[in-house]
């Protein structure tokens, strides 16, 4: 490893070590300092934090009392955790799924369209990207309102039985309505990094496997797709991540009418635990619970973020 | 003989394109449209498509309202103080790492990496109570403290590649001119790197600007909410009734934010998947 960086250094004219210098130590500190603070202890009092009963009494001055692994111990035994947990990793895995579909397709399309229709893709997709969160929902909102939505109205004009409908009321058409909003959301960066990937596929060796008989499907799949293999990898795991985490959309949806309980995900639940019912002790549980599952899920993209890292 | 599935493919790919337009700018379209529109006009159930005949009244209404307002400058205090500090440290750190071989350079980036994976929700019951505890709840400068550390490992990631992409030969030779190595960096590569530190501020400026979960943790008194969390409380108290109201709010959020990504996303994408960008 060592050797490789050295001679690395070498080849890109890279700076000489300095052998000991603590200059890029101080240059750290700032950082360092900064991150430990908001981040690193927080993690630790949280850690201590799940071990205690802590809630409503502790938070006016009474002592928290240590109880070991009790939170963990009612949390799994508590059938409404493990049905949080479902829905959310359900609701992460459609959502990721429909985007990464969505946004591969378009994007292989984007190949294929007249110059003109393209540009106004991209724009439509950059326009969809830039778009706050919270300005989404509130458009999002308005457009599925029960009683002056646009949707209610065009559905109600192709006939359907649509008027004065309400969308968040059930659970299931709840997370429609969440579903759409987080694919519009997410769809514009995958079509677009899948698109730039698509540019390193070799036209010649398209044009060769066209000219040897390879219809659109074979040369999709022995062609293209293994080119942007390593992009589709990385764009899936991150919108895995991101999809685990909502909290924005289902937060500010719940709040406009959907039932709490019968929506809450991961986020919400540790919420609505910890601030909104001063159950610190077991909303720090959920919270080291949820962060252990991001750590399994992310584990390969790091890892393959790092080899990438050292290979460099 | 490809000819006829070729032109099938284009004319499918072309409609499929034009309805994926429709559906991302349709929305975007109509917060503009509504926010133009006057409560019957609103209230039509037959929507009106065009804002023809529309008035500013809704913007008027909005900024006559104390908490916007008030929303509007909390959130730019804490977007600035944010931008400000992550930059700074943010900088000297991507010098050291792009600049420097030391011992746990390896360590800090792994580090980066993985504070990017945790979910703000995973961390901030226990931020909460951190800032309980400093007295920092409700304050400008708690919420900063925790955009800080939100918005630093990005931004020193791609501060990174932006030092390592100046040429180190040029510092050389400025060097061998007879600057000191400090004078070289200042001289040659800072000015190069404005560009650089540009992108990065607004790409930090867009995520606290936009950001709701802290500031819904941090910010629970009426008189401390930021703009997101001053229009999705508008949804709530006014639902059904304002909705042209909500709309010109969302526009006045959107524009500054719609603008700055045009202007920076070119330089950012590849930062998220490439994300080794050599240093």
């Amino acid at each position: 490893m060592t050797d490789m960086t050295v001679k690395a250094d070498a080849e890109l004219g890279r700076p000489p070590k300095p052998r000991r210098s603590v200059l890029p130590y101080l240059f750290l500190v700032p950082a360092v300092a900064a991150l430990g603070l908001a981040l690193g202890y927080p993690l630790v009092r949280q850690l201590m934090l799940s071990f205690q009963e802590f809630g409503l009494q502790q938070q006016f001055g009474k002592a928290p009392e240590w109880i070991g692994l009790q939170n963990y111990r009612d949390l799994v035994t508590d059938p409404y955790l493990w049905r949080v947990t479902l829905r959310s990793l359900l609701f992460c895995l459609v959502n990721a799924g429909l985007t990464l579909l969505i946004g591969v397709g378009l994007a292989l399309l984007m190949r294929h369209m007249s110059k003109s229709v393209r540009i106004l893709v991209q724009t439509g997709l950059l326009l969809a990207w830039a778009m706050p969160v919270v300005a989404t929902l509130t458009v999002w909102e308005w457009l599925f309102d029960t009683q002056y939505g646009v949707i209610n109205y065009l559905l109600t004009g192709i006939g359907l039985d649509y008027e004065g409908h309400s969308w968040l009321l059930q659970p299931l058409s709840f997370f429609f309505v969440a579903t759409v909003i987080v694919v519009w959301m997410s769809v514009p960066f995958v079509a677009f990094t899948v698109y730039a990937a698509l540019t390193q596929v070799s036209e010649d060796m398209e044009e060769a496997a066209e000219i040897d008989g390879a219809g659109p499907f074979q040369r999709l799949r022995h062609i293209v797709l293994p080119t942007i293999r390593p992009v589709l990898l990385v764009v899936g795991l991150l919108q895995i991540i991101w999809d685990l985490r909502v909290f924005t959309q289902i937060y500010i949806l719940q709040e406009a009418g959907g039932t709490t309980r019968d929506t809450n995900l991961l986020g919400t639940y540790i919420y609505r635990l910890g601030i909104g019912g001063g159950k610190f002790g077991m909303a720090a549980a959920v919270a080291v619970f949820m962060l252990v599952l991001t750590v399994i899920l992310t584990a390969p993209y790091v890892r393959s973020m790092l080899k990438q890292e050292k290979e460099d | 003989m490809a000819r006829a599935p070729r032109r099938s493919l284009r004319i499918t790919a072309n409609t499929l394109g034009v309805l994926a337009f429709l559906v991302t700018v349709f929305p975007v379209y109509w917060m503009v449209n509504s926010s133009f529109l006057d409560r019957n006009e609103i209230r039509n159930p037959v929507p009106t498509w065009v804002p023809f005949g529309g008035s500013l009244d809704n913007y008027r209404t909005v900024f006559e309202t104390d908490q916007f307002v008030n929303a509007l400058k909390i959130s730019l205090m804490v977007t600035l103080l944010t931008i400000v500090v992550a930059l700074a440290f943010a900088f000297v750190a991507a010098v050291a790492v792009s600049r420097f071989r030391f011992r746990g350079r390896m360590s800090f980036i792994v580090t980066l990496l993985v504070i990017q994976m945790i979910p703000v929700e995973g961390l901030f019951i226990s931020q909460y109570k951190m800032l309980e505890t400093m007295d920092l709840l409700n304050t400008v400068v708690g919420l900063s403290i925790v955009y800080v550390s939100l918005v630093l490992p990005f931004t020193i990631w791609t501060l990174r590649g932006f030092v390592a992409g100046v040429p180190y030969e040029l510092e050389e030779a400025a060097m061998m001119d007879g600057c000191s190595r400090t004078q070289a960096f200042f001289r040659i590569t800072f000015p190069l790197l404005a560009p650089g530190l540009v992108a990065t501020g607004v790409f930090g400026f867009i995520q606290a600007w936009n950001e709701f979960t802290l500031a819904l943790v941090v910010m629970t008194r009426e008189d401390q909410r930021t703009l997101p969390l001053w229009l999705s409380t508008f949804t709530d108290v006014n639902r059904g009734t304002d909705w042209g109201g909500i709309m010109a709010g969302s526009t006045l959020i959107a524009v500054p934010v719609i603008v700055f990504f045009l202007i920076v996303q070119g330089r950012m994408v590849s930062g998220l998947t490439s994300g080794a960008v050599k240093g």
